[in-house]
């Protein structure tokens, strides 16, 4: 009897096993419900502009008057997200195309040209740029870029160019380092062997490293849009917030976060303001999605074996 | 038998440490020359020599004589790119790029500037043929080269070589990472393009060292013990430490 026990019984080990394994998942259990609860809450406050206030989703994203307290002619209320969805996308988009270039050459200087020391030097330097916070890079921007454009190009100095300049320097870091990352990780091997086929360095690095890193690069790219599609404060700091359809770079405009931003204060819960500003948060978090999607297909397809 | 590259009293530091001692060893040309030894002896890091693939490497410095066809391959005035188009290489490890077969092979054209698409085509045909790979990835030339069996993919690293159409051919223990089939199939290889190719190999397979070179080289810890034709070699080594490795008392 003993005997039996003993050997049926659970040893120290398996019951430490099922106590780290029951850990693991009260938490993953936990970080799920925490997902699902927010996604709750913004689809279901996000929707109820459109099953409580009766605005058309259409409406919603292509009329391109934002004003959610006034009544338009058409008897319904104004709430066309236009404006900031272009915005949105103009400053990610042109705050990227900017970026690129910069990041790739940084990142190729850092990868596989420069000597151990300046690669750490730009690496501490990098990582400053990410640990700022975006209040300060907000800062920054109404203190130096508004008015540089202003003296420039004349107007406010506020709109769309100083979001994207304020977002170029912010997504320079993201981009930069997942850029050297997917440098880094082609193999040394294949420049051993394009050098051994009689390429010069520079013809290994476009012809070879910069190729087998494509991938990687397209995934930096992204993230960074991400980033910069996301930002908030920054942008509300240098944008001008005016809920109008940008005509050009360097008039007031405003982008989905900067509205949430600006807005999310001067709103009472329940109220169709407040609710509309619930939508453009459901737009946003629907192209994050978009963006992470994106990140998994290129990842899945361009993966190096 | 005419000598195709000489190399005379060379030597080779990491840094302080020495790892090649002095020696000599010329090679001949259509020949295929087996260097032997175990590991660490300094097979690899003097093969690195004959086309500079040390240079990428900081800490080294090597001293003494390398000519092909009576060049100095260390000369400051040698076109570095044209020496190792000339003096081509087959790593131990398959490493085709990322890229479809055709662009694999036809890599080292395209640096040489070649635009005929005509005349490309016809180079890697005859390349893959030449590496006895064409038969297998004649009908997915467009698909990736990493899609490719390891010794496929070896082979397409051979033909990427051969496409550039070098003088020398040198060779990393080019069958150790492949199952026996797939090594003979290259063993077949290399024997066949002897006649059009000077062919350096470091192997640590002594049977293939046997089977296919006309003259092997053993070396052991930085110092080349005996140098002669494979045959005397393997049946008749005149010094001691050749026979016991070859018997497989060390190494």
């Amino acid at each position: 009897m003993e005997i039996k026990k003993k050997l049926l019984m659970s040893s120290k080990e398996t019951r430490q096993d099922k106590f780290g394994k029951s850990i693991s998942y009260l938490s993953i259990g936990f970080i799920i419900l925490l997902v699902s609860l927010i996604l709750y809450f913004i689809i279901s406050k996000g929707l109820s502009t459109f099953t409580q206030n009766n605005v058309n989703v259409w409406d919603f994203l292509t009329k391109q008057d934002w004003s959610p307290s006034s009544i338009g002619k058409d008897g319904k209320p104004e709430v066309g997200a236009l404006p900031m969805i272009i915005t949105s996308f103009g400053v990610t988009i042109l705050s990227a195309i900017l970026a690129t270039p910069f990041a790739i050459a940084i990142g190729i200087y850092m990868s596989v040209i420069a000597p151990k020391k300046g690669r750490k030097f730009l690496q501490i330097i990098i990582e400053m740029l990410v640990g700022i916070p975006s209040v300060v890079y907000g800062f920054l921007g109404l203190t130096i870029i508004v008015p540089m454009n202003r003296h420039l190009f004349g107007g406010t100095g506020f709109g769309i160019l100083s979001a994207t300049l304020v977002l170029f320097v912010m997504v320079l870091p993201t981009i930069t380092s997942l850029t050297v990352d997917s440098l880094n990780s082609v193999p040394k091997y294949l420049s051993d062997a394009s050098l051994a086929l009689g390429a010069t360095r520079w013809q290994t690095i476009y012809k070879v490293i910069l190729r087998a890193a494509i991938p990687g690069i397209l995934t930096a790219i992204i993230f960074g849009m991400a980033r910069a599609f996301g930002e908030a404060l920054a942008v509300q700091m240098v944008i001008g917030n005016a809920t109008l359809m940008p005509k050009n770079l360097i008039t007031p405009a405003s982008t989905l976060t900067s509205q949430l931003t600006t807005g999310i204060g001067n709103t009472v819960m329940g109220t169709l303001g407040n609710n509309a500003l619930w939508s453009l948060a459901l737009v946003l978090l629907l192209m994050s999605l978009v963006f992470n999607i994106i990140v998994k297909i290129i990842g899945k397809r361009g993966s190096i074996k | 038998m005419t000598g195709i590259l000489q190399t005379e009293n060379v030597h080779l530091y990491y840094g302080e440490n020495e790892a090649l001692h002095g020696f000599d060893l010329n090679f001949n040309k259509n020949e295929i020359t087996a260097l032997i030894g175990p590991s660490g002896c300094g097979k690899s890091t003097f093969l690195r020599c004959l086309n500079r693939m040390n240079d990428l490497r900081t800490n080294v410095t090597i001293t003494g004589s390398f000519k092909f066809n009576g060049k100095d391959i260390y000369s400051p005035s040698i076109d570095l790119t044209e020496l190792r188009k000339t003096i081509g290489m087959v790593f131990q490890q398959p490493n085709p790029f990322p890229f479809s077969v055709y662009d694999n092979v036809a890599y080292g054209l395209k640096l040489a500037g070649m635009k005929n698409k005509h005349k490309i085509d016809k180079i890697v045909e005859e390349s893959l043929k030449e590496a006895a790979v064409w038969d297998e990835v004649k009908d997915s030339l467009n698909k990736s080269a990493l899609s490719f069996s390891g010794g496929q993919q070896q082979r397409i690293c051979i033909a990427r070589v051969l496409a550039v159409k070098p003088k020398i051919i040198l060779m990393d223990e080019p069958t150790s990472a492949l199952d026996p089939i797939s090594s003979s199939k290259i063993e077949d290889t290399l024997v066949r393009l002897k006649k059009d190719f000077t062919i350096i190999m470091v192997t640590h397979n002594m049977q293939q060292a046997s089977r296919i070179s006309d003259k092997t080289a053993f070396l052991l810890n930085g110092d080349l013990i005996e140098y002669d034709s494979t045959q005397k070699m393997f049946v008749n080594p005149s010094n001691k430490k050749t026979s016991d490795y070859l018997n497989g008392e060390f190494g």
